[in-house]
């Protein structure tokens, strides 16, 4: 029932309606079958509530494979600019390298490319936050994606007898140096999101010897 | 829109034929449309007869095995490696898949469709010519050149040997040379510096003498002639010549017929023109493979990780081979273990050619676990460890990140050859596993003084480790200060006799099977849980009590045991001879389903084989009864 004296929040913008009306389905793939993206973004600082995002890069990912061809990079012009966060993702506030569009035509165009793909991230909950900030903005609701992440999944094939700290976190670096990956373009939200799918594929793979691994095993939420 | 991934695609593609002959902008189109695979080690990506994929494969990083399957057996056809293609000639012809393709390592992998690939190949003259020549290049497989795209192959493993006869020899192409007025001295010290045998003597290119390691033993070291002699006095001449791509067959007639060990390689195959290369004895014996004083020597000789490769590839049939002569199994064990115990130090050898400078200590490699104990049939996983000297508190940091660093770049080699990471991560590139000798020590003292269920889980390992290479004298001190623990704390022993009886008799109440309960191998026989690791553990905990040193395998140390008590002399025979049956059994049934062999399905056993099975298990029983008496376990 709806009852408009209690219902706070106001009609959401029409782009998240058809995304949301994606999410009906509630029943869940097979591993095999479900449809990831795998993303990151680079952003003006590390507290998702102040700062902003500068680039966002995904990739789609099914079973063991990664298409190029369904690819998502996107640059965003921002007036929130912070110069200690540009030494390490080298995004300056005026490049003629790339053509760079507005906040809100960035998100809308991720939201049409992830649909209800289990998203993917390494500590992907600062990049949902950073997302969810960006919807709040336009007035929207939060992402209503699965999601899961290579730190915590990492961790879970990591040999008990090497768990010297039990609290350690793992970082994206980490995870290239024990999984053997090439640490290309490190730095940039594609070369981020394309690091953490081959690190997801591997981690994946580990998990999977061991049982039969089902979608939901792995979800965070 | 922007695709950084693709550019680092096509970044890699470009170093490539065909890739290389395309243009910039076409090969970024390429890569956008690319598929990036992932495949673990022994994953199928295509099988013979599927239909074909409409794209084929480049190899980014790892191996991929291409094979055909006859009589139920894969023949490898090819191995491709980093930059590789595979599986385009079906797209072209449009067919089925004729081979079958794995990964041989664990790989990632690009997918091309053809659909967009074929029509800029076709565009560009130099990408279509090198298609043509690489389909039609005759080589000893014909398979394996028409299906990876490659002109040139550094492996045909299988060979028939009727044609192989008439295969092209290998020589070497990078020879020594010296001119005819070099001092005897000058050549000996190049030779050496070289370490081969024989240097050619030219003039103006033309080859007209050898001197060979022989000459330099009966014609200096005998004092008939000064090493400030010049060469052309002692070097034999006139060589034998040879024109270029003689067979293996030729190769051998002239060497024998003219009783020389070097024939060299030159234009017009006569001593006037241009020396092209030189064939010694050696390399015709290479080329005969699968025997082991061969595959040691070719493992020496080996400058890059690729060759062990090689070697360990024809280790496994040699292995199948004996086996099916039924040898004895410690024979066996003897031949594999000094050929993996050679790839291990030629291995280390190359890595340390790798660091840039050379070690800041002393320091040795140890193999620890199934490979400490030398009784490594199958490939299995690495396991191993550094000691390196003790050195001052500030630069400890330092030292025990270059041996990591080395051990990284090593375990990394390994792995290439064959040796699975350890999935514990026991190795020595763990900084855990890779200390100095007084931080070992302590590590060691813990673990006896205070044995906590890590380790039990631990000490399977770590106490049955074997030299493998670097200094002798750490490891000897190491063991000293072990067995000096030991003797000071012989609770120990008691902590490890209840580990060796933990894993109850194999058999159950009615004289049946016990298999596994749950998991992936339920009503599987464990052979390796419940039959080999109680002999293994008891045998370590009776040679430890008696300070057995240099001995590890299991069959040796209750050999070694039966000697030292002779009453009970019967139970340490039979342990001995039922751990050589049960191992050569594993064995057998590794290579019959291509895995560990760890899990025998008993539905597959004949009467016989169960019956044999049975008569080991009673030695397990004889000699678990015998710890329980002996450390008072009831």
């Amino acid at each position: 029932m709806h009852i408009p004296f209690f219902s706070k929040t106001p009609e959401p913008p029409e782009f998240y309606k058809q995304y949301a009306a994606q999410f009906a389905s509630k029943s869940l793939p097979e591993l095999e079958e479900a449809r990831f993206v795998v993303f990151d973004t680079e952003t003006t600082g590390t507290n998702a509530r102040e700062d902003r995002m500068l680039s966002i890069g995904a990739l789609e990912l099914k079973g063991n494979k990664i298409s190029l061809s369904s690819s998502f990079e996107l640059y965003v012009k921002q007036e929130v600019f912070n110069e200690e966060a540009v030494a390490i993702h080298g995004i300056l506030r005026e490049n003629r390298k790339y053509k760079k569009v507005s906040e809100e035509e960035a998100v809308k165009a991720f939201l049409e490319f992830i649909g209800d793909a289990i998203l993917v991230g390494h500590h992907v909950g600062f990049d949902i936050g950073i997302i969810n900030y960006a919807l709040k903005r336009l007035g929207a609701p939060k992402l209503k994606n699965k999601f899961t992440d290579t730190g915590v999944l990492y961790k879970r094939t990591v040999h008990l007898v090497n768990i010297t700290d039990p609290n350690k976190v793992y970082t994206l670096d980490d995870l290239c140096e024990e999984l053997n990956i090439a640490k290309t373009d490190r730095h940039k939200a594609m070369g981020d999101a394309y690091i953490t799918a081959l690190a997801f594929l591997k981690v994946m793979s580990k998990l999977k010897t061991n049982k039969k691994l089902k979608l939901k095993q792995i979800l965070l939420n | 829109m922007k695709n950084t991934i693709a550019e680092r695609v096509a970044d890699f593609l470009k170093r490539y034929p065909p890739f290389q002959f395309l243009a910039a902008d076409s090969l970024l189109q390429i890569a956008a449309q690319v598929q990036v695979l992932y495949f673990e080690k022994d994953k199928a990506i295509f099988k013979e007869k599927d239909t074909n994929h409409s794209m084929f494969y480049v190899v980014k990083d790892g191996a991929v095995r291409v094979f055909r399957t006859v009589d139920n057996q894969p023949k490898i056809a090819d191995i491709c490696d980093e930059g590789d293609i595979f599986g385009l000639r079906p797209l072209i012809t449009k067919e089925d898949y004729e081979l079958s393709a794995s990964a041989n390592e664990e790989s990632i992998i690009y997918g091309i469709p053809i659909d967009l690939f074929l029509p800029i190949a076709l565009a560009h003259k130099e990408v279509s010519n090198f298609l043509i020549a690489s389909f039609a290049s005759n080589v000893s497989d014909p398979y394996s050149l028409e299906e990876s795209g490659k002109l040139f192959t550094e492996y045909s493993v299988e060979r028939n040997s009727e044609i192989f006869d008439l295969q092209k020899a290998r020589y070497s192409k990078n020879i020594l040379t010296c001119s005819p007025d070099t001092t005897i001295k000058v050549a000996a010290k190049k030779m050496s510096h070289r370490d081969v045998g024989s240097i050619v003597v030219t003039h103006e290119e033309k080859p007209v003498g050898i001197i060979t390691n022989r000459d330099l033993r009966d014609r200096i070291a005998t004092g008939d002639f000064d090493i400030s002699d010049s060469v052309d006095k002692i070097m034999s001449k006139p060589v034998k010549c040879f024109q270029k791509d003689p067979t293996v067959a030729q190769a051998q007639l002239i060497m024998l017929k003219n009783e020389v060990n070097h024939l060299c390689i030159t234009e017009d195959g006569t001593p006037d023109t241009k020396l092209l290369g030189l064939i010694t004895e050696h390399d015709i014996v290479v080329s005969f493979a699968n025997n082991p004083v061969v595959l040691l020597k070719e493992v020496k000789l080996a400058k890059r990780t690729k060759r062990l490769r090689d070697v360990r590839l024809k280790v496994s049939r040699l292995l199948k081979k004996y086996l099916d002569q039924n040898l004895p199994v410690s024979q066996i064990l003897n031949i594999l273990n000094e050929i993996n115990y050679a790839i291990a130090v030629r291995a280390l050898e190359l890595s340390l050619l790798k660091m840039e400078t050379p070690p800041p200590c002393k320091f040795a490699w140890l193999a620890l676990g199934s490979q400490g104990r030398k009784e490594q049939l199958l490939f299995t996983d690495q396991d191993n460890a550094i000691v390196f000297d003790n050195v001052p508190e500030e630069e400890y940091e330092a030292t025990q990140a270059y041996f990591i660093k080395l051990a990284r770049i090593t375990t990394r080699a390994m792995h290439k050859v064959g040796y699975a990471y350890c999935p514990a991560d026991m190795m020595a590139s763990n900084h855990r596993w890779c200390q100095s000798l007084s931080e070992w020590k302590k590590q060691y003292h813990i673990w006896i003084t205070d044995p906590s269920p890590e380790t039990q889980l631990l000490s399977a390992i770590f106490f049955d480790y074997s030299y493998v290479f670097g200094d002798t004298q750490l490891v000897t001190k190491l063991s000293d200060s072990i067995l000096d623990t030991l003797d000071a704390n012989p609770m120990f022993y008691r902590v490890m006799a209840k580990d060796a009886i933990r894993s109850p008799s194999p058999l159950g109440f009615f004289r049946q099977f016990l298999v596994e309960e749950g998991g992936d191998h339920k009503d599987f026989f464990d052979i390796k849980a419940r039959a080999l690791m109680p002999l293994i553990d008891a045998a370590r905990v009776l040679s430890l009590n008696h300070k057995l040193r240099n001995i590890n395998n299991t069959a040796g140390r209750f050999e070694r045991l039966a000697e030292l008590e002779q009453n009970n002399k019967e139970i340490y025979e039979n342990c001995s001879y039922a751990f050589k049956a049960l191992l050569k059994f594993r064995t057998k049934q590794g290579i019959l389903h291509d895995d560990s062999g760890r899990f025998i399905e008993l539905a597959t056993l004949s009467k016989a084989e169960k019956l044999k099975l049975k008569r080991c298990f009673k030695s397990i029983h004889d000699i678990q009864e015998l710890l329980t008496l002996r450390y008072n376990l009831k």
